[in-house]
């Protein structure tokens, strides 16, 4: 399977590039990585510019489907960019032939894009996830945050539920851990406003929070690296604006599926974090489970 | 309250009504007014009026109005009210629309929305990918908020989650001309 980082995960999101990768190598999904892929464009091309922000992400389509690979996108702003590419190209001859055009390539939509979320949970399997659980993630109440673009909108997304999504609660459950009920799954997490409209995005983050704490959560999974960053990064800040004492720290959901499977916290990326997670992880005695002596070794 | 001359508006504002529609695939008449947009929108406090409301301005011809709003610039085009939307109303679609049409006549409701995507894309246009590092201080530097997220700079870059040079790609060119390209063409719909 063809394999988009995305610039993120080469920068601020480098935990989710590290756990992404070595999960997919213990599950035996081979990710090939799209050769000098370009960035996306994210939502300033296509805030732009329609053309550009359809181009940037088919370039890279394009030269997934030379080799007949599907694609597995793990940033959530990045798979939403690269399937409206997908879509146009697909529904329309026009387009097709003007965005081809533009990128000097041919590129016909035979392949498909996946969430790496999809993905595991549904190419590879609960159930292969769960057989290889050795380190079961027990009594770690998690808060799965899946953020607006990663099931919305559902004719983009297809592949889970846009207001109550369940594969990343399903992948938690069979880790050995404890989805929580919650009422913010879907809501935005501010994107970029965290930075250019921070009035406007700092009751949205303190929602999020709140609401998780206030269901039981002891920590986050998310899919996205802007959604960690925000979530994790913004914490303190968020924290001290409204007085609140929640201290939840965030997972991706792969470093979650990597700490379950019996790999190494740093292995993951886990010393990176903002919000330390190493006290929680201790608390719930993960960390301390027999089966993690093969790595401290 | 204002007085609204319906018909003059209306008969004004057909071909861009018109346009829009070909830019953004909404009809704004799909649109029956039951604000569930509104009512799940994240960002409605921050907006000057509510996503409903600008449909229902669009409705009523006051194109001016819509494009002097600051919800357009503040819509993070997270899609929720379109998934709820009981008309199937690609209101993110619409509001991306109005947001290049109102740059196109140089009207820019918040100038800090507009640079972060700016620099966002000189970014991509100058590597291929985008250089967080560089683009937040230029960021900081140019809104004026020179010490804005300096605390965090430094367990970002000792964490190796920024690095301080660009990640360039071969083939910056192809991105450079698909960029040129996009704005020859206008980046209009088909
Ligand atoms: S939800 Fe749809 S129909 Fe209802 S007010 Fe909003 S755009 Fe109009
Ligand atoms: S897409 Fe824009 S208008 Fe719609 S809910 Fe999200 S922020 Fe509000």
């Amino acid at each position: 399977m063809a394999y988009y980082p995305g610039c993120s995960l080469n920068a601020t999101g480098i935990e989710y590039n590290i756990s992404a990768k070595a999960v997919a190598k213990h599950l035996g999904l081979e990710l090939w990585e799209i050769p000098d892929w370009n960035c996306c464009g994210a939502s300033a091309a296509h805030s732009t510019n329609h053309l550009l922000g359809l181009a940037l992400p088919a370039r890279n389509l394009a030269i997934a489907e030379k080799e007949g690979l599907d694609v597995a996108v793990p940033c959530a702003a990045c798979f939403s960019r690269m399937k409206a590419a997908e879509m146009a190209v697909r529904q329309s001859p026009d387009m097709k032939q003007t965005i081809n055009e533009l990128i000097e390539m041919t590129y016909n939509a035979t392949n498909h894009t996946r969430n790496l979320l999809d993905v595991m949970a549904n190419a590879v399997g609960i159930e292969t996830i769960a057989e290889k659980v050795v380190k079961p993630l027990s009594g770690l109440k998690v808060a799965a945050y899946y953020g607006c673009l990663l099931v919305r909108p559902p004719e983009i997304a297809q592949f889970d539920d846009a207001e109550n999504p369940m594969s990343m609660d399903r992948i938690i459950e069979a880790l050995g851990g404890t989805p929580v009920e919650w009422s913010f799954k879907v809501e935005c997490c501010g994107a970029g406003h965290t930075t250019a409209l921070p009035e406007a995005a700092a009751p949205m983050l303190h929602n999020i929070f709140r609401n998780a704490a206030e269901n039981g959560a002891d920590c986050f999974a998310v899919a996205c690296p802007l959604c960690f960053l925000n979530l994790d990064m913004r914490q303190s800040e968020i924290k001290k604006k409204y007085s609140a004492g929640y201290n939840l720290p965030v997972f991706y959901f792969t470093e979650l599926m990597g700490l379950a499977f019996g790999y190494a916290p740093k292995d993951l990326g886990l010393n990176k974090h903002f919000v330390n997670p190493m006290p929680l992880l201790d608390s719930k005695e993960i960390l301390r489970h027999p089966s993690a002596r093969r790595e401290e070794a | 309250m204002e007085r609204l001359e319906l018909s003059t508006a209306l008969s004004q504002s057909r071909q861009f009504v018109a346009n829009l529609k070909k830019a953004s695939q909404v009809d704004i008449r799909d649109c029956y007014q039951c604000g569930k947009c509104s009512a799940g929108c994240p960002l409605v406090s921050a907006m000057d009026y509510n996503p409903h409301q600008i449909l229902r301005m669009l409705q009523l011809g006051q194109v001016d109005k819509v494009l002097h709003a600051k919800s357009i610039w503040v819509c993070a085009h997270c899609a929720t009210c379109f998934a709820r939307c009981p008309k199937e109303v690609d209101l993110p679609r619409l509001m991306e629309a109005l947001r290049i049409e109102a740059k196109k006549r140089g009207i820019i409701k918040e100038k800090t929305v507009d640079l972060f995507s700016d620099l966002f894309l000189d970014s991509v246009q100058k590597y291929g990918r985008v250089h967080e590092m560089g683009m937040i201080a230029f960021y900081n530097l140019k809104s004026g908020q020179l010490f804005k997220d300096a605390m965090l700079a430094p367990t970002l870059l000792a964490n190796r989650k920024i690095s301080p040079f660009p990640h360039k790609i071969q083939g910056q060119q192809a991105v450079q001309k698909i960029f040129a390209k996009a704005k020859a063409m206008g980046g209009e719909r088909l």
